[in-house]
């Protein structure tokens, strides 16, 4: 994170792309978007675009990776090279390692993995545009597509994340915030509760701001929440409604 | 102690069913403190006032004890064939449990019985803690399928497919004259004249398995369908 | 695949009506969706053949050109096949198939002048366009070849050039100098062989069933500039002219369908 660059985030009250410190870029949800994939959901915030797949459970190779009482869950986060200003390498690298790590991590605690021991549950994420927030709007993506392909879970997973600029705290960075705000926090809870899977930071909060700021971060995973639920619930028909 | 949700209504995962203790929760909940929680998205079903249980809409086979399966012979090896059963768990057919005659290895190989790539409806003898599958064709109803085609549906859409004692499949079967296995793990095979009739037929059942009346709707399509061929 | 299975498509194939109601010779529904995305890519293209999705981007570089042309811009074509699209593609890098998709995908664009290279020089021996093509896989059943071409033909066709500043040797990538200059436009078709017969624009399960395959790059005036044989059964000669001829015909069908639409924002 870049700083003591002098560059004014807030003007009139408002932030450079007109929104309120508390609101979230405009969000749209999509079930079922691959037909191949067992499970799928794309996500739009903003500018940014993800598409998450599963695949699964299936027979894991190799074979000394299964664990005889449950599944592995493995997760690749991927951007495409084309999804950033300046074009980026395909293939892994140590952020996009760590991101699916962390992310696999946020999963974990919602499946019911022991009821299928050895299995492989596979998940894909793939960046298609970026504009800030890729990692918890790929978890949040993963999670609707884990529910599309019929894997048991306790519940979803919604993330967001929380940043900081001209020392107020903000909700969903997006653009030049991500690159010269004050902070990036980007969170995950269990169904908008206060249950978190996914804590990262990387910036400067005083410790007065830590209860706040994890307040700001459950007022958008709800957002979050209530959206996965509509269209999970709206995506299928069920019963005799036309 | 009261329902949270209609029944037959859809529910996603982590949605509270029922608050109380006099339900039991069934196959697809799990109990959270005093409430009843889905684990799918799926169709919640309150049963007989004692059991809630939820029907995913989509999910993979998992191979259960007595099942009636469609599998093809994956690998053979030195004495067991392996069989993909259209489920994250292979089945294992011992040679002792692939014919009722005795086969004497040193007259015939296994090949000669069941080939890779060959289709066999076969039973599921027993399914370990860790999903190993044991497959026995030791019952009047296994075979090895010859001809016709097989097509694979969601397994959640079977029971519908089958209809309330067989009527859904026995309605198709009368109607296009094909004959038709369903396997519990989503595969159908048929053979006969108008396989191509059949295959549509099945593929609505699927598409429109949350519809009530359908095997009546079923029978009226058929009819129609079978007139505009003539 | 099991032997119930193979034998119902290859006989279908033999009646001369596919599974899925298709001739031999049909293409399934092509949908082209240009600037699916528009904010950082400067081109793209999204191209649905019945399932099969690709997802095609152009991201514009600076660089130095190659020796020999150092006053022409340089393309440069990736493609992944990677496991969201089907769980036999594994990650990691580009093996066979994908390089091959790229190459072929590749050599139509270049061997039709379809870039006016010259166009991309910035200062000559120093500086010029890079054209960074990437292609996508998202979802796979079948026919890539054709769809990935069409994708990658599209995304070009909508490209636009960011400014670059030569002192500071700085990109910017808000304000746009103009549009990518092309000269032609290539479309590229795969004819298949699957048990003797031709067949087009296969889905998965047809596609692992194919002896042969034959794709062809035509230009406008309908000549070919590029070709690669594919498959491990041989082609007669006389089968090369006919594929050639229903390919052309094909080709007329998919660039009549892109004039009809509009490529730019």
């Amino acid at each position: 994170m870049a700083k003591g660059l002098d560059i004014k985030l807030i003007k009139n009250g408002k932030r450079l792309d007109g929104r309120d410190m508390e609101e979230m870029r405009p969000l749209k949800m999509e079930l079922g978007v691959l037909d191949r994939a067992d499970g799928s959901a794309a996500i739009e915030l903003g500018e940014t675009k993800v598409i998450a797949a599963v695949y699964g459970p299936t027979k894991l190779h190799p074979q000394h990776r299964q664990q005889p009482k449950k599944a592995v869950l493995s997760v690749r986060y991927q951007m495409l090279p084309f999804s950033t200003t300046d074009r980026c390498r395909p293939g892994p690298n140590r952020r996009s390692i760590e991101i699916g790590l962390v992310i696999k991590k946020a999963l974990e605690p919602i499946i019911f993995l022991e009821e299928f021991p050895r299995a492989d549950i596979q998940i894909e994420i793939e960046v298609i545009q970026a504009n800030a927030s890729t990692r918890v709007t790929g978890l949040t993506a993963a999670s609707l597509a884990l529910a599309d392909a019929g894997i048991p879970m306790k519940g979803l997973i919604s993330a967001c994340a929380v940043g900081k600029i001209q020392d107020k705290l903000i909700l969903d960075v997006a653009g030049a915030e991500d690159s010269y705000g004050g902070a990036d926090f980007p969170i995950a809870m269990i169904n908008g509760g206060d249950e978190i899977t996914l804590l990262q930071l990387d910036g400067d909060l005083n410790q007065k701001e830590m209860k706040p700021a994890l307040d700001l971060a459950q007022k958008g995973c709800k957002i979050l929440f209530d959206q996965q639920k509509n269209v999970l619930k709206n995506t299928y028909k069920v019963g005799d409604q036309k | 102690m009261s329902e949270l949700v209609k029944d037959k209504s859809l529910v996603i995962p982590g949605e509270a069913l029922f608050e109380g203790m006099d339900y039991l929760p069934g196959p697809g909940t799990y109990r959270n403190d005093k409430k009843i929680v889905s684990k799918y998205l799926g169709v919640a079903e309150f049963k007989n006032n004692r059991l809630v249980r939820v029907i995913p809409l989509k999910g993979k086979y998992i191979p259960r004890e007595n099942d009636f399966v469609i599998g093809y012979i994956s690998r053979v090896s030195h004495a067991i064939w392996q069989v993909d059963l259209n489920s994250p768990y292979e089945g294992i057919l011992p040679l002792s449990e692939g014919t009722e005659e005795f086969i004497d290895l040193n007259e015939k190989s296994l090949e000669d019985f069941y080939d890779i790539d060959d289709t066999i409806v076969v039973k599921i003898k027993k399914v370990t803690q860790t999903k190993d599958v044991q497959l026995t064709m030791k019952d009047r109803r296994a075979k090895k399928l010859i001809g016709g085609r097989i097509i694979e549906i969601s397994h959640t859409k079977v029971p519908r497919l089958i209809g309330k004692s067989g009527t859904m499949v026995g309605t198709i079967k009368d109607k296009t004259g094909c004959v038709i296995i369903v396997g519990q793990n989503g595969r159908v095979w048929l053979k006969g004249n108008n396989e191509e009739l059949a295959v549509r037929a099945i593929k609505k059942v699927e598409a429109e398995a949350h519809t009530s009346g359908l095997t009546d709707k079923i029978t009226h399509w058929l009819d129609e369908e079978s007139k505009k061929v003539k | 695949m099991m032997k119930i299975n193979k034998s119902v498509i290859i006989n279908s194939i033999q009646k001369g009506i596919r599974l899925d109601g298709r001739k031999l010779e049909e293409f399934r529904d092509i949908e082209i969706i240009p600037n699916y995305i528009n904010k950082n890519p400067e081109g793209c293209a999204l191209v649905k053949i019945g399932k099969t999705k690709v997802l095609v981007g152009v991201k514009m570089g600076v660089g130095k050109p190659y020796q020999d042309s150092p006053d022409e811009g340089v393309l440069m074509t990736g493609a992944e096949l990677s496991p969201i699209a089907a769980p036999e593609f594994e990650s990691g890098p580009p093996r066979e198939a994908a390089i091959e998709l790229a190459r072929v995908v590749d050599r139509g664009i270049r061997e039709s002048k379809m870039i006016n290279t010259k166009a991309l020089c910035i200062k000559e021996r120093e500086a010029v366009w890079l054209v960074f093509l990437d292609i996508q896989i998202l979802d796979y059943d079948g026919n890539l070849f054709d769809a990935a071409a069409l994708g990658a033909v599209v995304a070009l066709m909508n490209t636009k050039i960011p400014t670059y500043d030569l002192k500071t040797e700085k990109i910017d990538f808000e304000k746009y100098s103009g549009k990518l200059e092309l000269n032609e436009v290539p479309i590229s078709i795969t004819a298949r062989k699957i048990s003797g017969k031709i067949v087009f624009d296969p889905n998965a399960e047809e596609e692992e069933l194919v002896d042969s395959r034959l794709t062809f790059a035509f230009k406008e005036n309908g000549n070919i500039c590029a070709m690669q044989k594919g498959g491990s059964e041989p082609i007669t000669k006389d089968e090369i002219l006919d594929l050639m001829k229903k390919s052309s015909d094909q080709s007329k069908i998919i660039r009549k369908k892109l004039k009809n639409i509009k490529i730019d924002k």
